[in-house]
């Protein structure tokens, strides 16, 4: 899933200063399962800005609203953009693609982000995500039996770790990031496929990622 | 050998390839645009290495740069090995940099992923990695003996001009001490495949574990297909030897070490007494060509620790390359 984080209230109460009437728009799929953008954050945050409104004796009027995907047309029914079109404002509560989305949709909106989008990443434990994927858009998950260097090496080595790891760990931040590249080594070494990893790797070609520029999918048998 | 035999035609590589045991030093740029603070440290190690490696941004720290640095050390009569790391540059940049690097007359380089930007300086810089080390030292042997860019283009100024490609003595670093420890031969030996001449080991302490390396790495015969040379760096005192144990990554540094700089009077003197006796036991090893000497901080010492260890004189043949 997107990985986000709500940005720091202060942050979002300055971002929506100048606005009487606004919309704290939720997004359910990704940010509502990371527990950063779901409809539960969207009722907190909207409480929490009427009362620093309050505070600062500032007139704020909020409506709140959480939707399937911010990133998907399909789920800007009439009702939510009925609110869209009332307020003065949208916060949206979605990742980078969920704000930019409504943008397009509504051009003559003010949005603002109430996240940062962090990256790609699984749930590990109750509270715990970490990066698991690039979209780097050609996949190497096959080369190295399912453990990605690109996404977890510090330095997206291909052709074998450096000497920055102490007991598994990478020296960037010891307690935190498992160096990939011991972990890629177990893993060969346990399915006995360590000479996987004797073979040279070419330099890669990374303009399937963003170094390509902005990318676009498309799918001819999808459209009509 | 003829001079149009050698790859490059390095000192450094004519003193290797004449079987005499080599000793490569190693120069810190300044943080500031000071020629003279380059001139001065050249000074301590002319006459006294056969090369010097010149630091690219070390530690993640901004300083001149490597080229710049090396170029100064060339004319004080230091001959350079051009440190690069992936950090900073991608391939576009670094291609032209070895072109320009081979036009001036720097025959070596060093090919490293270098320090993580985050210990440095500019945490906050953007990273870059577009190639990791052994991909470094794979372009630039297909940039010296196939005459080809890593895109496949020929090196040369038009479509009817003679190819120019750099003329370059091709350096890799191993580091025996590193973990998974199993997989360190296996990647010197993708290192030496990719076309380095030469390896520097990281910094050797613990003797037994490095004699234990070099015994696999003489069992499949690497110690023939490149020159390979011992890293030394004295210990300044029983503090920096027990931070480095317990924080840096890749160093290990037996107890006992530690235990004779501490009980030592002269704590720094010891330090360069115990890198001397280290070199003379690395030259005993079977399968080493040289010691790469990074006396950080105390090139000063270099002279002293260079006669002590019977480095000095270096060959004759030093002297004839301008």
């Amino acid at each position: 899933m997107i990985v986000a984080e709500q940005k720091p209230f202060q942050e979002i109460v300055e971002s929506v200063q100048d606005h009487q009437k606004l919309l704290v728009l939720g997004c359910g799929t990704c940010v509502t399962v990371c527990m950063a953008g779901g409809e539960r954050e969207v009722g907190v945050l909207a409480k929490q800005l009427q009362l620093a409104a309050k505070k600062e004796e500032r007139k704020l009027e909020v409506m709140e609203h959480t939707i399937t995907r911010q990133c998907d047309g399909e789920f800007f029914d009439s009702a939510v953009s009925a609110k869209i079109e009332e307020a003065d404002a949208v916060l949206s509560l979605g990742c980078g693609v969920g704000v930019q989305h409504i943008v397009e949709l509504f051009p003559e909106t003010i949005v603002r982000p109430g996240l940062n989008t962090r990256f790609y990443g699984a749930n590990l434990q109750q509270g715990v995500w970490a990066e698991r994927c690039a979209g780097c858009g050609t996949c190497l998950l096959e080369d190295y039996e399912g453990i990605c260097p690109v996404a977890r090496c510090s330095k997206s080595l291909l052709n074998g770790p450096c000497g920055g790891s102490s007991n598994g760990m990478c020296e960037v931040d010891p307690d935190h990031i498992e160096c990939a590249w011991q972990l890629i080594y177990e893993r060969m070494k346990k399915l006995k496929k360590l000479d996987k990893l004797v073979d040279y790797k070419a330099p890669r070609d990374w303009s399937r990622d963003i170094h390509g520029g902005p990318r676009r999918a498309t799918r001819e048998d999808m459209m009509f | 050998m003829d001079q149009n035999e050698y790859k490059s035609g390095s000192r450094l590589e004519k003193v290797l390839a004449s079987g005499q045991f080599a000793l490569t030093g190693e120069l810190g740029p300044p943080k500031g645009a000071d020629r003279q603070y380059v001139e001065k440290k050249a000074g301590y190690l002319s006459n006294t290495v056969d090369a010097a490696n010149i630091t690219d941004n070390q530690t993640a720290i901004v300083r001149m740069s490597s080229f710049a640095a090396s170029l100064i050390a060339s004319s004080s009569g230091v001959e350079p090995v051009m440190q690069i790391t992936t950090r900073d540059r991608n391939r576009l940049a670094i291609q032209s940099e070895v072109v320009g690097a081979s036009a001036l007359g720097v025959r070596n380089i060093l090919c490293l992923s270098g320090d993580h930007h985050s210990f440095g300086n500019h945490p906050q810089a953007k990273r870059v990695y577009d190639i990791d080390s052994v991909q470094l030292v794979a372009m630039l042997q297909k940039m010296r003996d196939e005459g080809i860019f890593e895109c496949g283009e020929a090196i040369r100024n038009s479509k009817k001009s003679d190819p120019t490609p750099p003329k370059i003595f091709i350096g890799a670093a191993a580091n025996p001490f590193a973990e998974p420890l199993d997989f360190r031969v296996v990647r010197l030996a993708k290192k030496i495949k990719a076309g380095a001449d030469f390896i520097q080991t990281q910094v050797v302490y613990d003797m037994d574990r490095f004699r234990q390396w070099m015994k696999e790495v003489c069992d499949q015969g690497l110690h023939e297909q490149a020159y390979i040379l011992a890293g030394v760096t004295p210990l300044k005192s029983a503090r920096m030897a027990q931070y480095m144990k317990e924080n840096v990554s890749g160093i290990s540094i037996p107890d006992d070490l530690v235990q004779r700089l501490s009980s030592a009077e002269d704590q720094k003197n010891e330090g360069i007494r115990i890198a001397i006796e280290q070199m003379e036991q690395l030259k005993e090893i079977k399968g080493l060509s040289g010691i790469h000497l990074m006396a950080i901080g105390a090139e000063k010492q270099v002279p002293r620790i260079a006669e002590e260890a019977g480095f000095l004189p270096r060959p004759e043949l030093m002297k004839e390359v301008p």
